[in-house]
């Protein structure tokens, strides 16, 4: 669905990505990990068409993102971009206007007819529980809700892959599990998503796959659970000179027989995402 | 390509709209005070070729506000393209850079003409009537198509909203005051009256004029500011690359 070929991206004087290597399956949900700076917008604007990148190949669904030839018409990158659906890092909705009009822009850039963009806004709007918003203008909504409306406008003409970037930052606990809720209700009904997060659960709850990416270079890809079965299962985490240390076993036996040998106490715990992420960079995310 | 050009253009128009109780006043108040200042205060005893200083004047406020007001298009894609970030949510969409260009265009015509509206109606009240047959809405057109795509291609190129404030202020405000707008070219010195004549607010002024006055106006002035326009619009479309990354 996406495929991604030694792409590299040079900034004047930062090289944000260094030969990224990457293919999302159909039906998944791909998780971009990694540290403020780490490239992840970067990488989304360049599959989304955004900005070009320095060499290497990106194609969605089979269309090349680059353009051919004369600039006026570009048909390949426009084949691309009707596919996919795009929820960037800041707000990007038109705060003068409301929620319908809104909805109704993007219908139309998208080339949808009106009763075909009518049924969707009012079928979306009831997913992301706006109905009752949609005459509301924008600059009224709280965060929450113009996320939630960034989403439900990145649906609108039905994309085969959806882009994330970041969908939850800044929102409160229970704002956020509701979005992880409609996150996964998208995917089940067949939608590609690529999801870019530096909270580590957000990305061990929610992905298929998870990238970590650090510096422009992509560390590991791998499912979740492959990546902290890598370290064990289980996990105590030790002070040894101002630094948390954790040692990790297989099995649960393995841990308290760690334990009974010591005369301090531990708390037993999960092996989880971080843990995994840490041993691979040796630095914490957040 | 329609289909785009449209979306682009009705997003304008749904802004424009909500804005038109402050927008209207604004487009009032200007020309209004040029209007007391120039035509009543200083103009009373003036007569350029038989007309009077009125008569003169509202033709070349016209040829300077649909310049301004189409230009301001570039304000708008600027303010949407820096605070609002929604030049992405455009580009992310299946839009080409012709139909962009082409929709926020139509916008900087529109936003010309509906301000032309209002000298005129402002100009009645002042007592002119002018004759606004096809070569004046013509040149009003022509006018605005040439700055709207300056607009346009100029948005793409700045780096920041304050570039353009710059820009304005250097390109348009003096073109604003030269263009045989609020006096007639002939009291300038020849290698001036030159200078002036390749600026295409100069034609629009004289094309206007002329039209409304109910002379013949010179096909000419017609054709510069349609090649002029052109090749601001090309360039345009050109530049919307260079405005990503
Ligand atoms: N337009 C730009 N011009 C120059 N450098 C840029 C530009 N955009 C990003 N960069 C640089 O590229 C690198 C990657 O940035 P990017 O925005 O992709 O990071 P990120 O992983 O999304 O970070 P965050 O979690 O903070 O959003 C950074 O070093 C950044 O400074
Ligand atoms: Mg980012």
């Amino acid at each position: 669905m996406i495929k991604v070929e030694n792409l590299n991206k040079i900034y004047k004087s930062v090289h944000a990505l260094k030969d990224i290597n990457l293919h999302v399956k159909k039906g998944e949900l791909f998780a971009y990990l990694g540290p403020n700076g780490a490239g992840k917008s970067t990488t989304i604007r360049i599959l989304t068409a955004l900005t070009n990148p320095t060499s290497g190949t990106v194609s969605i669904n089979g269309f090349d993102i680059k353009n051919s030839g004369f600039a006026f018409f570009k048909s390949n990158s426009i084949k691309s971009r009707q596919q996919c659906g795009l929820v960037p890092q800041s707000i990007n909705l038109d705060q003068e206007l409301s929620v319908y009009e809104n909805l109704t822009i993007h219908g139309l850039l998208f080339r949808m007819g009106k009763s075909e963009r009518n049924k969707k806004i009012e079928e979306l709007l009831s997913y992301v529980d706006l109905s009752s918003r949609k005459e509301s203008l924008v600059k009224e909504l709280s965060g929450g809700m113009k996320r939630r409306l960034m989403i439900a406008r990145a649906l609108m003409h039905s994309p085969s892959v959806l882009f994330l970037d970041e969908p939850t930052v800044g929102l409160d606990a229970g704002m956020r599990r509701k979005i992880w809720g409609l996150i996964k209700k998208i995917q089940q009904q067949g939608t590609t998503i690529f999801l870019t997060t530096h909270y580590i659960e957000e990305a061990e709850f929610l992905a298929d796959r998870v990238a970590f990416l650090d510096t422009g270079t992509i560390l590991v890809v791998d499912t979740p659970s492959n990546l902290m079965s890598r370290l064990g299962t289980w996990a105590l985490d030790r002070l040894i000179e101002d630094k948390m240390e954790p040692i990790y076993f297989s099995n649960r036996e393995e841990a308290n027989s760690y334990i009974a040998s010591q005369n301090e106490s531990f708390t037993l715990r999960r092996v989880n995402l971080e843990d995994a992420f840490l041993s691979m960079t040796g630095k914490k995310v957040k | 390509m329609i289909h785009s050009l449209l979306a682009v253009y009705y997003r304008e128009m749904l802004i424009m709209r909500r804005r038109l109780t402050r927008l209207i006043p604004s487009w009032s108040v200007s020309p209004l005070l040029y209007l007391i200042a120039f035509g009543y205060a200083m103009g009373k005893h003036v007569e350029i070729d038989g007309h009077s200083y009125m008569e003169f004047l509202i033709p070349g406020l016209i040829a300077m506000n649909s310049m301004t007001q189409s230009f301001a298009i570039a304000s708008e894609i600027n303010i949407a393209r820096f605070y609002w970030h929604i030049f992405e949510e455009i580009q992310a969409a299946p839009v080409s850079d012709l139909s962009y260009v082409a929709g926020e265009v139509l916008a900087g015509i529109t936003r010309a003409i509906l301000s032309t509206t209002v000298i005129l109606i402002l100009g009645t009240i002042f007592g002119v009537n002018l004759s606004c047959n096809f070569m004046f809405w013509l040149g009003v057109l022509l006018n605005s198509f040439v700055f709207s795509s300056l607009a346009v291609g100029l948005a793409m190129l700045v780096k920041s909203h304050g570039d353009q404030v710059l820009l304005t202020s250097f390109v348009i405000t003096p073109m604003a005051f030269l263009g045989g707008t609020f006096f007639p070219l002939e009291n300038f010195p020849v290698w001036g009256q030159n200078l002036i004549h390749i600026l295409p607010i100069t034609h629009a002024a004289k094309a206007i004029r002329a039209a409304s006055l109910g002379n013949t106006p010179q096909i000419s002035s017609y054709v510069v500011m349609a090649a002029t326009g052109c090749l601001f619009f090309v360039l345009s479309v050109m530049c919307v690359k260079k405005a990503k990354d």
